[in-house]
């Protein structure tokens, strides 16, 4: 299932009912992202290549992509793809929310 | 509006938290074993443990109007060490037989590792033996696709039910192979992690309301007890018919579970 027309009408509220009851609680939301990447850039130190950092980009494109099922696709980009497993847990940390794109899946 | 919430640590939660509950209209919650945010040192706590689950809480529901239903199980988060996970599933047959067990959970996988996947699949081999129901714990974040799919490899080679067994914490990206292999499907509410009650109504919208239901899994962390009233609320501000708001909450919970003679709704 992957196509827009899988799932298009499916919510009861009309387009712009959506945009009339979402549209502020989602703006805080787009500010929040955007002070959020204002903040690692004014953080002190070098240029980070952190993993979950490019993750999180990557995933911003997905929003304006045009195509539909983005909450999906972005789950699916943060996602482990590898099929290797570890014998034991011991030494792992807990989860990070996100993988090198190296061991992520394709959006 | 009356509602169940079907996956829910209520050892970590206050007195308050049944009060506000009922007051919201829960008539029934289940609480399945987890992990009580540090390794346990012996099979004796968790003995101590099963205890509560089967002989305290019910009573402290009940001051509440609220009816208790339990789940028992070693959690994959201290299934890693197999030895120590034996002693504590060679408990769990003499506690099947407590008047509100409803089956085995929630089990699963934490980290994905070979360890966990033994104590997973002698966990799924103690269901069959005394045909009980499953509730299955999937991981987080980056790790819940990998998981979802080596627990649901592991489930399917057994002979138990797809039927009879409910997988926990699905999104957007886990919900459509769960529902499509059979298995029953469980939305977790959370605030920062899992689904906020916005996204289980788009889930519901996208993916249909058959087998699937939603729950606040709180507990010692950040979460809220009333997180499915707020779904329903969420549902109803869409324009939801009510018939459509009880069965996900409601309905839904009450078929799955009736399949263990133990969940008599009151």
């Amino acid at each position: 299932m992957s196509a827009l027309k899988d799932v298009i009408g499916t919510c009861p509220q009309t387009k712009q009912q959506v945009i009339d009851t979402y549209f502020m609680e989602h703006r805080a939301k787009l500010v929040d992202i955007a002070a959020y990447l204002d903040r690692v850039d004014r953080g002190q130190g070098d240029d980070q290549k952190d993993f979950r950092a490019t993750a999180f980009i990557r995933a911003i494109e997905i929003l304006t992509d045009g195509e539909t099922h983005r909450a999906r696709r972005i789950l699916n980009l943060l996602s482990d793809h590898t099929t290797t497993m570890a014998q034991s847990a011991e030494g792992m940390k807990g989860a990070s929310g996100a993988v090198p794109l190296t061991d992520g899946g394709v959006a | 509006m009356s509602y169940i919430d079907p996956h829910i640590h209520m050892v970590s939660r206050t007195t308050d938290d049944y009060q506000r509950m009922a007051q919201a209209g829960c008539l029934a919650i289940t609480e399945p074993a987890f992990w009580a945010g540090f390794d346990r040192s012996s099979a004796q706590g968790f003995f101590d443990y099963f205890r509560q689950l089967t002989e305290y809480e019910p009573k402290r529901a009940a001051q509440f109007g609220i009816q208790h239903f339990t789940w028992l199980c070693i959690n994959p988060k201290e299934a890693d060490d197999p030895g120590f996970a034996r002693e504590v599933v060679s408990l769990i047959p003499d506690f099947l037989e407590c008047p509100n067990v409803l089956g085995i959970g929630e089990i699963g996988l934490n980290k994905n590792t070979k360890n966990e996947l033994i104590i997973l699949e002698e966990q799924i081999a103690l269901a069959e033996k005394y045909n009980q129901l499953v509730l299955v714990h999937t991981p987080h974040l980056e790790d819940k696709l990998k998981g979802t799919r080596l627990i649901m490899d592991a489930l399917s080679a057994s002979s138990l039910d797809p039927g009879r067994i409910l997988i926990d914490h699905v999104e957007e990206h886990t919900v459509t192979e769960v529902l499509d292999r059979g298995f029953w499907a469980g939305m977790t509410l959370y605030p920062d992690t899992k689904v906020t009650p916005q996204r289980a109504a788009d889930i519901i919208e996208m993916y249909g309301n058959e087998r699937i239901w939603m729950n606040s899994a709180g507990d010692w962390g950040c979460s809220d007890p009333l997180a499915v009233p707020k779904a329903q609320l969420e549902m109803r501000r869409r324009g939801h018919a009510q018939a459509s708001i009880d069965k996900v909450t409601l309905g839904n919970p009450k078929q799955f579970l009736s399949q263990s003679p133990n969940f008599k709704l009151k």
